[in-house]
Protein backbone atom coordinates (compact mmCIF):
# COMPACT_ATOMS: atom_id res chain seq x y z
CA UNK A 1 0.00 0.00 0.00
CA UNK A 2 1.49 3.37 -0.87
CA UNK A 3 1.58 6.15 2.00
CA UNK A 4 -1.50 8.27 2.50
CA UNK A 5 -0.74 12.28 2.14
CA UNK A 6 -2.23 14.11 4.69
CA UNK A 7 -4.51 16.12 2.17
CA UNK A 8 -8.27 15.93 2.12
CA UNK A 9 -10.67 16.91 -0.83
CA UNK A 10 -13.90 17.22 0.95
CA UNK A 11 -16.38 16.50 -1.75
CA UNK A 12 -20.02 17.47 -1.92
CA UNK A 13 -22.11 15.40 -0.21
CA UNK A 14 -25.19 14.89 -2.94
CA UNK A 15 -23.84 13.18 -5.99
CA UNK A 16 -26.44 15.31 -8.64
CA UNK A 17 -25.19 13.60 -12.00
CA UNK A 18 -28.00 10.26 -11.27
CA UNK A 19 -30.38 12.78 -10.20
CA UNK A 20 -30.21 14.29 -13.77
CA UNK A 21 -30.64 11.06 -15.02
CA UNK A 22 -34.72 11.46 -14.66
CA UNK A 23 -34.94 14.37 -16.43
CA UNK A 24 -33.01 13.34 -19.16
CA UNK A 25 -34.73 10.27 -19.96
CA UNK A 26 -38.27 12.26 -20.13
CA UNK A 27 -36.59 14.93 -22.60
CA UNK A 28 -35.09 12.00 -24.79
CA UNK A 29 -38.87 10.54 -24.55
CA UNK A 30 -39.81 13.83 -26.13
CA UNK A 31 -38.22 12.54 -29.49
CA UNK A 32 -40.39 10.07 -29.50
CA UNK A 33 -43.25 10.61 -28.60
CA UNK A 34 -44.94 13.56 -31.45
CA UNK A 35 -48.12 14.68 -29.33
CA UNK A 36 -46.94 17.09 -26.44
CA UNK A 37 -50.11 16.38 -24.54
CA UNK A 38 -49.53 12.36 -24.87
CA UNK A 39 -45.95 12.97 -23.41
CA UNK A 40 -47.58 14.91 -20.56
CA UNK A 41 -50.14 11.92 -19.50
CA UNK A 42 -46.75 9.36 -20.24
CA UNK A 43 -44.49 11.05 -18.08
CA UNK A 44 -47.59 12.15 -14.94
CA UNK A 45 -48.16 8.64 -15.32
CA UNK A 46 -44.56 7.62 -15.04
CA UNK A 47 -43.76 9.55 -12.32
CA UNK A 48 -47.18 8.41 -10.47
CA UNK A 49 -45.59 4.69 -10.58
CA UNK A 50 -42.32 5.35 -9.82
CA UNK A 51 -43.68 6.86 -6.59
CA UNK A 52 -45.78 4.16 -5.85
CA UNK A 53 -42.91 1.61 -6.42
CA UNK A 54 -40.81 3.60 -4.01
CA UNK A 55 -43.04 3.26 -1.76
CA UNK A 56 -43.25 -0.30 -1.72
CA UNK A 57 -39.39 -0.82 -2.25
CA UNK A 58 -37.44 1.72 0.09
CA UNK A 59 -38.24 -0.73 2.72
CA UNK A 60 -36.72 -3.41 1.39
CA UNK A 61 -33.67 -1.82 0.32
CA UNK A 62 -33.06 -0.87 3.78
CA UNK A 63 -33.67 -4.01 5.16
CA UNK A 64 -30.64 -5.67 2.44
CA UNK A 65 -28.70 -3.00 3.51
CA UNK A 66 -28.62 -3.76 7.30
CA UNK A 67 -28.75 -7.22 7.81
CA UNK A 68 -28.00 -8.53 4.36
CA UNK A 69 -31.57 -9.95 3.97
CA UNK A 70 -32.95 -11.02 0.07
CA UNK A 71 -36.34 -11.08 1.32
CA UNK A 72 -38.74 -12.15 -1.84
CA UNK A 73 -41.67 -12.46 0.70
CA UNK A 74 -41.91 -8.49 0.99
CA UNK A 75 -44.93 -8.95 -2.20
CA UNK A 76 -47.21 -10.59 0.45
CA UNK A 77 -47.32 -7.45 2.51
CA UNK A 78 -47.87 -5.29 -0.54
CA UNK A 79 -51.00 -7.68 -1.43
CA UNK A 80 -52.31 -8.31 2.16
CA UNK A 81 -52.31 -4.04 2.48
CA UNK A 82 -54.18 -3.89 -0.08
CA UNK A 83 -56.79 -6.74 0.63
CA UNK A 84 -57.28 -5.08 4.29
CA UNK A 85 -57.92 -1.77 2.58
CA UNK A 86 -60.40 -3.24 0.47
CA UNK A 87 -61.93 -4.62 3.33
CA UNK A 88 -62.33 -1.87 5.70
CA UNK A 89 -63.89 -0.28 2.28
CA UNK A 90 -66.33 -1.80 1.64
CA UNK A 91 -68.31 -0.68 4.50
CA UNK A 92 -67.48 3.04 3.71
CA UNK A 93 -68.95 2.86 0.27
CA UNK A 94 -70.55 5.96 0.56
CA UNK A 95 -68.32 7.76 1.56
CA UNK A 96 -66.27 7.01 -1.25
CA UNK A 97 -68.43 7.98 -3.73
CA UNK A 98 -69.25 11.64 -2.50
CA UNK A 99 -67.89 13.82 -4.26
CA UNK A 100 -66.25 15.72 -1.37
CA UNK A 101 -62.23 15.46 -1.15
CA UNK A 102 -63.03 15.39 2.68
CA UNK A 103 -65.36 12.72 2.60
CA UNK A 104 -63.04 10.48 0.54
CA UNK A 105 -60.13 10.66 2.45
CA UNK A 106 -62.14 9.68 5.70
CA UNK A 107 -62.63 6.63 4.15
CA UNK A 108 -59.07 6.15 3.25
CA UNK A 109 -57.44 7.10 5.90
CA UNK A 110 -58.52 4.38 8.17
CA UNK A 111 -58.15 2.14 5.62
CA UNK A 112 -54.66 2.72 5.06
CA UNK A 113 -54.23 2.71 8.80
CA UNK A 114 -55.45 -0.64 8.84
CA UNK A 115 -53.63 -1.69 6.04
CA UNK A 116 -50.17 -0.48 7.12
CA UNK A 117 -50.64 -2.04 10.75
CA UNK A 118 -51.37 -5.54 9.44
CA UNK A 119 -48.74 -5.73 6.87
CA UNK A 120 -46.42 -4.03 9.74
CA UNK A 121 -47.61 -6.66 12.05
CA UNK A 122 -47.41 -9.41 9.41
CA UNK A 123 -43.86 -8.15 9.03
CA UNK A 124 -42.78 -8.37 12.62
CA UNK A 125 -43.98 -12.19 12.83
CA UNK A 126 -42.44 -12.72 9.40
CA UNK A 127 -39.18 -11.51 11.22
CA UNK A 128 -39.13 -14.07 13.79
CA UNK A 129 -40.63 -16.47 12.36
CA UNK A 130 -39.02 -16.99 9.10
CA UNK A 131 -36.24 -14.50 8.11
CA UNK A 132 -34.37 -14.82 11.58
CA UNK A 133 -33.18 -18.60 11.25
CA UNK A 134 -31.81 -17.85 8.19
CA UNK A 135 -29.95 -14.97 8.47
CA UNK A 136 -26.49 -14.86 6.51
CA UNK A 137 -27.91 -17.50 4.04
CA UNK A 138 -28.25 -16.51 0.60
CA UNK A 139 -29.52 -19.21 -1.11
CA UNK A 140 -32.19 -20.03 2.35
CA UNK A 141 -33.31 -17.10 2.42
CA UNK A 142 -34.24 -17.06 -1.10
CA UNK A 143 -35.73 -20.16 -0.90
CA UNK A 144 -37.60 -19.51 2.39
CA UNK A 145 -39.42 -15.89 1.45
CA UNK A 146 -39.87 -17.42 -1.59
CA UNK A 147 -42.15 -20.53 0.06
CA UNK A 148 -43.54 -17.45 2.27
CA UNK A 149 -44.78 -15.59 -0.84
CA UNK A 150 -46.32 -18.74 -1.78
CA UNK A 151 -48.19 -19.41 1.65
CA UNK A 152 -48.61 -16.24 2.18
CA UNK A 153 -50.73 -15.92 -1.25
CA UNK A 154 -52.68 -19.14 -0.09
CA UNK A 155 -53.87 -17.66 3.05
CA UNK A 156 -55.09 -14.97 0.83
CA UNK A 157 -57.34 -17.10 -0.88
CA UNK A 158 -58.20 -18.37 2.02
CA UNK A 159 -59.29 -15.05 3.81
CA UNK A 160 -60.68 -13.00 1.13
CA UNK A 161 -61.62 -15.76 -1.62
CA UNK A 162 -60.54 -16.61 -4.98
CA UNK A 163 -61.63 -13.73 -7.10
CA UNK A 164 -60.30 -10.35 -8.26
CA UNK A 165 -61.81 -7.50 -5.82
CA UNK A 166 -63.10 -4.61 -7.63
CA UNK A 167 -61.79 -1.24 -5.51
CA UNK A 168 -62.95 1.72 -7.40
CA UNK A 169 -60.84 5.14 -6.94
CA UNK A 170 -62.59 7.73 -4.60
CA UNK A 171 -64.92 9.71 -6.32
CA UNK A 172 -63.11 12.94 -5.97
CA UNK A 173 -59.94 11.81 -7.14
CA UNK A 174 -60.80 9.38 -10.23
CA UNK A 175 -61.55 12.10 -12.85
CA UNK A 176 -58.73 14.12 -14.52
CA UNK A 177 -57.54 17.79 -14.47
CA UNK A 178 -57.39 19.37 -18.35
CA UNK A 179 -55.21 22.29 -19.06
CA UNK A 180 -55.85 22.73 -22.24
CA UNK A 181 -55.40 19.72 -24.58
CA UNK A 182 -53.67 18.29 -21.63
CA UNK A 183 -55.41 15.82 -19.18
CA UNK A 184 -54.09 14.72 -15.87
CA UNK A 185 -55.58 12.66 -13.87
CA UNK A 186 -55.97 13.29 -10.23
CA UNK A 187 -55.39 9.97 -8.92
CA UNK A 188 -51.61 10.19 -10.08
CA UNK A 189 -51.30 13.62 -8.39
CA UNK A 190 -52.19 12.03 -5.27
CA UNK A 191 -49.94 9.40 -6.19
CA UNK A 192 -47.00 11.36 -6.50
CA UNK A 193 -48.13 13.75 -3.95
CA UNK A 194 -48.30 10.78 -0.90
CA UNK A 195 -44.46 9.50 -3.07
CA UNK A 196 -43.15 12.67 -2.29
CA UNK A 197 -44.66 13.23 1.66
CA UNK A 198 -42.91 9.65 2.20
CA UNK A 199 -39.58 10.07 0.66
CA UNK A 200 -39.49 13.62 2.49
CA UNK A 201 -40.45 12.09 5.88
CA UNK A 202 -38.15 9.31 5.28
CA UNK A 203 -35.25 11.68 4.40
CA UNK A 204 -35.98 13.83 7.69
CA UNK A 205 -35.30 10.55 10.04
CA UNK A 206 -32.24 9.16 7.95
CA UNK A 207 -30.94 13.11 7.87
CA UNK A 208 -32.32 14.63 10.96
CA UNK A 209 -32.32 11.95 13.90
CA UNK A 210 -30.24 9.59 15.79
CA UNK A 211 -32.52 7.04 14.70
CA UNK A 212 -31.39 7.60 11.21
CA UNK A 213 -27.95 8.10 12.26
CA UNK A 214 -27.74 4.74 13.40
CA UNK A 215 -29.78 3.47 10.43
CA UNK A 216 -27.34 4.99 8.23
CA UNK A 217 -24.47 3.83 9.54
CA UNK A 218 -25.85 0.22 10.20
CA UNK A 219 -26.69 0.25 6.21
CA UNK A 220 -22.67 1.22 5.57
CA UNK A 221 -21.20 -1.31 8.82
CA UNK A 222 -23.61 -3.15 10.41
CA UNK A 223 -20.61 -4.90 12.48
CA UNK A 224 -19.04 -1.56 13.22
CA UNK A 225 -22.05 -0.46 14.80
CA UNK A 226 -22.66 -3.30 17.19
CA UNK A 227 -18.68 -2.45 18.05
CA UNK A 228 -20.06 0.75 19.58
CA UNK A 229 -22.57 -0.76 21.68
CA UNK A 230 -25.69 -0.86 19.39
CA UNK A 231 -27.59 -4.08 18.94
CA UNK A 232 -28.50 -3.63 15.46
CA UNK A 233 -31.12 -6.74 15.75
CA UNK A 234 -33.58 -4.65 17.35
CA UNK A 235 -32.92 -1.60 14.55
CA UNK A 236 -33.19 -4.14 11.97
CA UNK A 237 -36.92 -5.26 13.08
CA UNK A 238 -37.90 -2.32 13.62
CA UNK A 239 -37.14 -1.28 9.98
CA UNK A 240 -38.52 -4.71 8.74
CA UNK A 241 -41.97 -3.57 10.61
CA UNK A 242 -41.78 0.22 9.45
CA UNK A 243 -40.55 -1.38 5.43
CA UNK A 244 -43.50 -3.79 6.09
CA UNK A 245 -45.81 -1.30 6.46
CA UNK A 246 -44.71 0.75 3.85
CA UNK A 247 -44.81 -2.13 1.41
CA UNK A 248 -48.59 -2.07 2.71
CA UNK A 249 -49.45 1.23 1.75
CA UNK A 250 -47.91 1.00 -1.09
CA UNK A 251 -50.12 -1.74 -2.39
CA UNK A 252 -52.96 -0.02 -1.68
CA UNK A 253 -52.33 2.77 -3.39
CA UNK A 254 -51.85 0.32 -6.53
CA UNK A 255 -54.49 -1.51 -5.98
CA UNK A 256 -56.62 1.59 -6.42
CA UNK A 257 -54.81 3.03 -9.59
CA UNK A 258 -55.24 -0.59 -11.07
CA UNK A 259 -58.85 -0.20 -9.85
CA UNK A 260 -58.62 -3.87 -8.43
CA UNK A 261 -57.31 -6.57 -5.59
CA UNK A 262 -55.87 -9.63 -6.67
CA UNK A 263 -53.34 -12.30 -4.48
CA UNK A 264 -50.63 -12.27 -6.85
CA UNK A 265 -50.04 -8.09 -7.09
CA UNK A 266 -47.54 -8.35 -4.55
CA UNK A 267 -45.30 -10.64 -6.24
CA UNK A 268 -45.88 -9.08 -9.98
CA UNK A 269 -44.77 -5.69 -8.37
CA UNK A 270 -41.36 -7.75 -6.79
CA UNK A 271 -40.00 -7.97 -10.41
CA UNK A 272 -39.94 -4.27 -10.82
CA UNK A 273 -39.18 -3.86 -7.09
CA UNK A 274 -35.90 -5.53 -7.37
CA UNK A 275 -34.68 -3.99 -10.37
CA UNK A 276 -35.42 -0.41 -8.56
CA UNK A 277 -33.67 -1.05 -5.37
CA UNK A 278 -30.71 -2.68 -8.05
CA UNK A 279 -30.62 0.34 -9.82
CA UNK A 280 -30.22 2.72 -6.68
CA UNK A 281 -27.72 1.04 -5.29
CA UNK A 282 -28.49 -1.95 -2.33
CA UNK A 283 -29.30 0.01 0.96
CA UNK A 284 -29.76 3.35 -0.72
CA UNK A 285 -32.98 4.97 -0.20
CA UNK A 286 -31.72 8.17 -2.36
CA UNK A 287 -31.17 5.71 -5.02
CA UNK A 288 -34.24 3.60 -4.48
CA UNK A 289 -36.37 7.06 -5.22
CA UNK A 290 -34.28 7.96 -8.54
CA UNK A 291 -34.57 4.21 -9.63
CA UNK A 292 -37.86 3.85 -9.21
CA UNK A 293 -39.06 7.36 -10.95
CA UNK A 294 -36.49 5.89 -14.26
CA UNK A 295 -38.36 2.74 -13.89
CA UNK A 296 -41.76 4.40 -13.78
CA UNK A 297 -41.01 6.32 -16.75
CA UNK A 298 -39.38 4.01 -18.65
CA UNK A 299 -42.43 1.34 -18.42
CA UNK A 300 -45.11 4.13 -19.10
CA UNK A 301 -43.19 5.41 -22.12
CA UNK A 302 -42.30 2.14 -22.96
CA UNK A 303 -45.42 0.50 -22.92
CA UNK A 304 -46.50 3.43 -25.30
CA UNK A 305 -43.97 3.17 -27.82
CA UNK A 306 -43.69 -0.59 -28.02
CA UNK A 307 -46.08 -2.72 -25.51
CA UNK A 308 -44.77 -5.74 -26.16
CA UNK A 309 -41.08 -4.38 -24.68
CA UNK A 310 -42.52 -2.64 -21.70
CA UNK A 311 -40.93 -5.07 -18.82
CA UNK A 312 -38.23 -5.82 -21.35
CA UNK A 313 -37.15 -1.96 -21.14
CA UNK A 314 -36.67 -2.22 -17.82
CA UNK A 315 -34.66 -4.81 -17.28
CA UNK A 316 -32.62 -3.04 -20.31
CA UNK A 317 -32.62 0.40 -17.99
CA UNK A 318 -30.91 -1.68 -15.30
CA UNK A 319 -28.39 -3.13 -17.51
CA UNK A 320 -27.47 -0.14 -18.88
CA UNK A 321 -26.83 1.46 -15.57
CA UNK A 322 -25.26 -1.27 -14.34
CA UNK A 323 -22.85 -0.88 -16.92
CA UNK A 324 -22.52 2.78 -15.92
CA UNK A 325 -22.28 2.25 -12.35
CA UNK A 326 -21.94 -1.10 -11.27
CA UNK A 327 -23.40 -0.99 -7.79
CA UNK A 328 -25.92 1.10 -8.55
CA UNK A 329 -26.82 4.91 -8.96
CA UNK A 330 -25.51 5.37 -5.18
CA UNK A 331 -23.62 3.00 -3.98
CA UNK A 332 -22.70 2.55 -0.04
CA UNK A 333 -19.72 2.59 0.77
CA UNK A 334 -19.22 -1.05 2.50
CA UNK A 335 -15.68 0.07 4.14
CA UNK B 1 -7.43 -5.26 33.65
CA UNK B 2 -7.81 -7.69 30.83
CA UNK B 3 -6.79 -11.35 31.01
CA UNK B 4 -7.55 -14.25 28.48
CA UNK B 5 -6.37 -17.51 29.20
CA UNK B 6 -6.49 -20.87 27.39
CA UNK B 7 -8.73 -19.11 24.74
CA UNK B 8 -9.78 -21.05 21.63
CA UNK B 9 -11.50 -19.61 18.19
CA UNK B 10 -12.94 -21.54 14.99
CA UNK B 11 -13.69 -19.78 12.14
CA UNK B 12 -15.40 -22.05 10.07
CA UNK B 13 -13.87 -25.29 10.26
CA UNK B 14 -10.23 -23.50 11.20
CA UNK B 15 -8.81 -23.40 14.39
CA UNK B 16 -7.82 -20.21 14.68
CA UNK B 17 -6.30 -19.25 18.01
CA UNK B 18 -5.13 -22.80 20.14
CA UNK B 19 -4.99 -21.53 23.52
CA UNK B 20 -4.07 -17.85 23.74
CA UNK B 21 -2.74 -16.73 27.20
CA UNK B 22 -2.03 -13.00 27.35
CA UNK B 23 -2.89 -10.12 30.32
CA UNK B 24 -3.04 -6.51 29.47
CA UNK B 25 -2.22 -5.23 32.67
CA UNK B 26 -4.46 -2.13 33.90
CA UNK B 27 -3.04 1.01 32.52
CA UNK B 28 -0.36 -0.35 30.53
CA UNK B 29 -0.38 -0.15 27.23
CA UNK B 30 0.41 -3.72 25.78
CA UNK B 31 1.94 -4.25 22.34
CA UNK B 32 0.85 -7.47 20.71
CA UNK B 33 3.37 -8.19 18.54
CA UNK B 34 3.59 -11.39 15.33
CA UNK B 35 4.09 -12.22 12.45
CA UNK B 36 0.78 -11.95 9.50
CA UNK B 37 -1.41 -14.59 10.03
CA UNK B 38 -0.35 -15.33 14.01
CA UNK B 39 -4.10 -14.53 14.42
CA UNK B 40 -3.59 -10.84 16.40
CA UNK B 41 -6.88 -9.72 14.58
CA UNK B 42 -8.69 -12.76 15.58
CA UNK B 43 -7.48 -12.43 18.93
CA UNK B 44 -8.86 -9.16 19.15
CA UNK B 45 -12.53 -9.46 17.01
CA UNK B 46 -12.33 -12.38 19.60
CA UNK B 47 -12.27 -10.22 22.97
CA UNK B 48 -14.89 -7.94 21.16
CA UNK B 49 -17.27 -10.71 20.82
CA UNK B 50 -17.21 -10.89 16.78
CA UNK B 51 -15.91 -14.18 16.61
CA UNK B 52 -17.03 -16.77 19.29
CA UNK B 53 -14.35 -17.85 21.31
CA UNK B 54 -15.14 -22.36 21.70
CA UNK B 55 -13.38 -22.48 24.32
CA UNK B 56 -11.53 -20.39 27.63
CA UNK B 57 -11.63 -17.17 29.72
CA UNK B 58 -11.51 -14.12 28.72
CA UNK B 59 -11.68 -11.71 32.26
CA UNK B 60 -12.62 -8.32 31.69
CA UNK B 61 -11.66 -6.54 34.90
CA UNK B 62 -13.47 -9.33 36.87
CA UNK B 63 -16.56 -10.50 34.26
CA UNK B 64 -15.90 -13.36 31.56
CA UNK B 65 -17.08 -11.72 28.85
CA UNK B 66 -16.59 -14.91 26.76
CA UNK B 67 -19.77 -15.48 24.39
CA UNK B 68 -20.86 -12.17 25.12
CA UNK B 69 -22.48 -10.36 22.46
CA UNK B 70 -20.64 -7.29 20.83
CA UNK B 71 -22.66 -4.41 21.95
CA UNK B 72 -22.72 -5.75 25.49
CA UNK B 73 -18.72 -5.78 25.46
CA UNK B 74 -18.64 -2.04 23.83
CA UNK B 75 -20.94 -1.35 26.70
CA UNK B 76 -18.54 -2.35 29.18
CA UNK B 77 -16.10 0.11 28.49
CA UNK B 78 -14.55 -1.67 25.34
CA UNK B 79 -13.44 0.62 21.98
CA UNK B 80 -12.06 -1.34 18.98
CA UNK B 81 -10.16 0.23 16.60
CA UNK B 82 -10.00 -1.92 13.48
CA UNK B 83 -7.37 -3.24 10.91
CA UNK B 84 -9.56 -1.49 8.06
CA UNK B 85 -10.96 1.22 10.62
CA UNK B 86 -14.47 0.72 9.43
CA UNK B 87 -15.18 4.65 9.06
CA UNK B 88 -18.78 5.47 8.58
CA UNK B 89 -17.43 6.84 4.63
CA UNK B 90 -20.99 7.74 3.88
CA UNK B 91 -21.34 10.19 7.42
CA UNK B 92 -19.38 13.20 8.36
CA UNK B 93 -16.58 12.99 10.86
CA UNK B 94 -19.06 14.75 12.91
CA UNK B 95 -21.52 11.83 12.56
CA UNK B 96 -18.70 9.58 13.07
CA UNK B 97 -18.14 10.68 16.34
CA UNK B 98 -21.97 11.86 17.42
CA UNK B 99 -22.29 7.88 16.92
CA UNK B 100 -19.80 7.11 19.40
CA UNK B 101 -20.63 9.26 21.85
CA UNK B 102 -23.35 7.25 23.62
CA UNK B 103 -24.21 10.22 26.25
CA UNK B 104 -25.62 11.30 22.57
CA UNK B 105 -23.85 15.12 23.07
CA UNK B 106 -20.22 15.78 23.36
CA UNK B 107 -18.07 16.22 26.09
CA UNK B 108 -16.72 19.72 24.59
CA UNK B 109 -13.50 18.91 26.70
CA UNK B 110 -13.00 15.47 25.49
CA UNK B 111 -13.39 17.07 22.31
CA UNK B 112 -11.07 20.36 22.50
CA UNK B 113 -8.20 17.12 23.40
CA UNK B 114 -9.34 15.24 19.83
CA UNK B 115 -9.07 18.53 18.03
CA UNK B 116 -5.55 19.19 19.58
CA UNK B 117 -4.37 15.66 18.71
CA UNK B 118 -5.89 15.66 15.51
CA UNK B 119 -6.45 19.09 14.43
CA UNK B 120 -7.55 17.40 10.33
CA UNK B 121 -10.83 16.47 12.71
CA UNK B 122 -11.51 19.94 13.39
CA UNK B 123 -10.47 20.91 9.84
CA UNK B 124 -12.91 18.93 8.20
CA UNK B 125 -15.78 18.61 10.62
CA UNK B 126 -18.48 18.47 8.16
CA UNK B 127 -16.46 16.86 5.44
CA UNK B 128 -17.95 13.24 4.64
CA UNK B 129 -15.59 10.38 6.10
CA UNK B 130 -14.98 8.51 2.71
CA UNK B 131 -13.31 11.46 1.80
CA UNK B 132 -10.84 11.86 3.96
CA UNK B 133 -7.45 10.88 3.34
CA UNK B 134 -6.01 7.36 4.66
CA UNK B 135 -3.83 8.89 7.40
CA UNK B 136 -7.55 10.93 8.31
CA UNK B 137 -9.38 7.93 8.54
CA UNK B 138 -7.15 6.95 10.95
CA UNK B 139 -7.39 9.38 13.31
CA UNK B 140 -10.80 9.34 12.66
CA UNK B 141 -11.23 6.46 13.63
CA UNK B 142 -9.02 6.40 17.31
CA UNK B 143 -11.14 9.30 17.81
CA UNK B 144 -14.54 7.63 17.41
CA UNK B 145 -12.67 5.56 20.36
CA UNK B 146 -11.70 8.20 22.81
CA UNK B 147 -14.91 10.62 22.15
CA UNK B 148 -15.67 9.12 25.59
CA UNK B 149 -13.92 7.97 28.26
CA UNK B 150 -13.61 3.53 27.68
CA UNK B 151 -12.14 1.19 30.31
CA UNK B 152 -9.73 -0.61 27.42
CA UNK B 153 -9.10 0.02 23.83
CA UNK B 154 -8.45 -2.81 21.08
CA UNK B 155 -6.22 -1.21 18.16
CA UNK B 156 -5.06 -3.22 15.19
CA UNK B 157 -2.27 -1.76 12.97
CA UNK B 158 -2.87 1.97 13.36
CA UNK B 159 0.28 2.95 11.28
CA UNK B 160 -0.58 0.26 8.59
CA UNK B 161 0.39 2.23 5.46
CA UNK B 162 0.85 5.69 6.32
CA UNK B 163 3.49 8.22 5.76
CA UNK B 164 6.21 8.91 8.48
CA UNK B 165 5.11 12.11 9.76
CA UNK B 166 1.89 11.02 10.56
CA UNK B 167 3.25 7.98 12.35
CA UNK B 168 5.06 10.78 14.38
CA UNK B 169 1.41 11.83 14.81
CA UNK B 170 0.06 9.01 16.16
CA UNK B 171 2.83 7.76 18.51
CA UNK B 172 2.22 11.46 20.11
CA UNK B 173 -1.27 10.54 20.12
CA UNK B 174 -1.05 7.41 22.26
CA UNK B 175 1.56 8.09 24.56
CA UNK B 176 -1.22 10.99 25.50
CA UNK B 177 -4.10 8.35 25.70
CA UNK B 178 -1.80 5.55 27.47
CA UNK B 179 -1.96 8.41 30.49
CA UNK B 180 -5.79 7.83 30.97
CA UNK B 181 -6.79 4.18 29.72
CA UNK B 182 -5.19 0.61 29.05
CA UNK B 183 -4.62 0.17 25.64
CA UNK B 184 -3.64 -3.16 23.55
CA UNK B 185 -2.05 -2.71 20.58
CA UNK B 186 -1.13 -4.51 17.41
CA UNK B 187 1.56 -3.23 15.62
CA UNK B 188 3.92 -4.45 12.68
CA UNK B 189 6.30 -1.81 13.00
CA UNK B 190 8.91 -2.63 15.15
CA UNK B 191 10.02 1.28 16.30
CA UNK B 192 6.38 1.87 16.89
CA UNK B 193 6.43 -0.49 18.93
CA UNK B 194 9.66 -0.38 21.08
CA UNK B 195 8.90 3.74 21.64
CA UNK B 196 5.27 2.76 22.95
CA UNK B 197 4.97 -0.07 24.39
CA UNK B 198 5.04 -1.06 28.32
CA UNK B 199 4.47 -4.58 28.24
CA UNK B 200 4.37 -7.01 24.90
CA UNK B 201 2.90 -10.48 23.70
CA UNK B 202 4.39 -11.85 20.84
CA UNK B 203 1.76 -14.43 18.92
CA UNK B 204 2.80 -17.43 16.46
CA UNK B 205 0.22 -19.73 14.99
CA UNK B 206 -2.97 -19.27 17.00
CA UNK B 207 -0.83 -19.02 20.35
CA UNK B 208 1.00 -16.37 22.55
CA UNK B 209 4.98 -17.51 22.41
CA UNK B 210 6.19 -14.49 24.30
CA UNK B 211 5.28 -12.22 27.39
CA UNK B 212 7.27 -9.69 29.52
CA UNK B 213 8.42 -5.94 29.29
CA UNK B 214 8.39 -4.22 25.65
CA UNK B 215 12.02 -2.67 26.89
CA UNK B 216 13.77 -6.65 27.37
CA UNK B 217 12.45 -7.28 24.11
CA UNK B 218 13.72 -4.24 22.61
CA UNK B 219 17.02 -4.59 23.65
CA UNK B 220 17.18 -8.51 23.17
CA UNK B 221 17.84 -8.78 19.24
CA UNK B 222 18.21 -12.22 19.21
CA UNK B 223 15.16 -12.76 20.64
CA UNK B 224 13.34 -10.12 17.77
CA UNK B 225 14.67 -12.09 15.14
CA UNK B 226 13.86 -15.79 16.83
CA UNK B 227 10.09 -14.23 17.34
CA UNK B 228 9.25 -12.25 14.47
CA UNK B 229 12.14 -12.97 12.03
CA UNK B 230 12.50 -10.98 9.55
CA UNK B 231 9.03 -9.02 9.55
CA UNK B 232 10.36 -6.29 11.77
CA UNK B 233 13.11 -4.56 9.84
CA UNK B 234 10.92 -5.19 6.44
CA UNK B 235 8.59 -2.15 7.26
CA UNK B 236 10.89 0.26 8.93
N1 LIG C 1 -12.63 -14.90 8.07
C1 LIG C 1 -11.65 -15.82 8.05
N2 LIG C 1 -11.89 -17.03 7.48
C2 LIG C 1 -10.94 -17.97 7.45
N3 LIG C 1 -9.70 -17.82 7.97
C3 LIG C 1 -9.42 -16.64 8.54
C4 LIG C 1 -10.36 -15.58 8.61
N4 LIG C 1 -9.79 -14.54 9.25
C5 LIG C 1 -8.53 -14.93 9.54
N5 LIG C 1 -8.30 -16.18 9.13
C6 LIG C 1 -7.06 -16.94 9.28
O1 LIG C 1 -6.70 -16.88 10.64
C7 LIG C 1 -5.29 -16.74 10.78
C8 LIG C 1 -5.00 -15.55 11.65
O2 LIG C 1 -5.43 -14.38 11.00
P1 LIG C 1 -5.34 -12.95 11.67
O3 LIG C 1 -5.89 -13.03 13.05
O4 LIG C 1 -5.97 -11.99 10.74
O5 LIG C 1 -3.77 -12.73 11.72
P2 LIG C 1 -2.94 -11.40 11.99
O6 LIG C 1 -3.88 -10.31 12.36
O7 LIG C 1 -2.01 -11.78 13.07
O8 LIG C 1 -2.21 -11.10 10.72
C9 LIG C 1 -4.72 -16.61 9.37
O9 LIG C 1 -4.19 -17.84 8.99
C10 LIG C 1 -5.91 -16.28 8.53
O10 LIG C 1 -5.77 -16.83 7.25
MG1 LIG D 1 -4.27 -8.55 11.42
Amino acid sequence: MKPHSDTAVPGARLDIVPLLVVPAVALAAVAFIPSLPTWVTLTVAGLAMGMMIFIMASGLTLVFGLMDVMNFAHGAFISVGAFVAASVLVPMKSSMQEPSALANLSAIAPAILAAMMVAGLLGWFFERVVIRPVYGDHLKQILVTMGGLIVAEQMIHVIWGPDVIPLPRPAFFSGAITFGEVAVERYRLLAVAVGIAVFAAMFLVLNRTRLGLLIRAGVENPEMVESLGYRIRRLFVGVFVAGSGLAGLGGVMWAMYQESVQSNMGMQMMVLIFIVIIIGGLGSVGGCFVGALLVGLVANYAGYLAPKLALGSNILLMVLILLWRPRGLYPIGKA
Amino acid sequence: MLALSGVNTHINLYHILQGVDLVVPRGELTMLLGRNGAGKTTTLRTIMGLWRASAGRIDLGGADIAGMATPSVAQLGVAYVPENMSIFAGLTVRENLLLAARERSFDESRLARIFKLFPAMQKFWNSLAGNLSGGQKQMLAISRAIVEPRRLLLIDEPTKGLAPAIIANMIEAFRELKLETTILLVEQNFNVARELGDSVAVMDSGRVVHSGRMADLARDEALQTRLLGLSLDSHQ
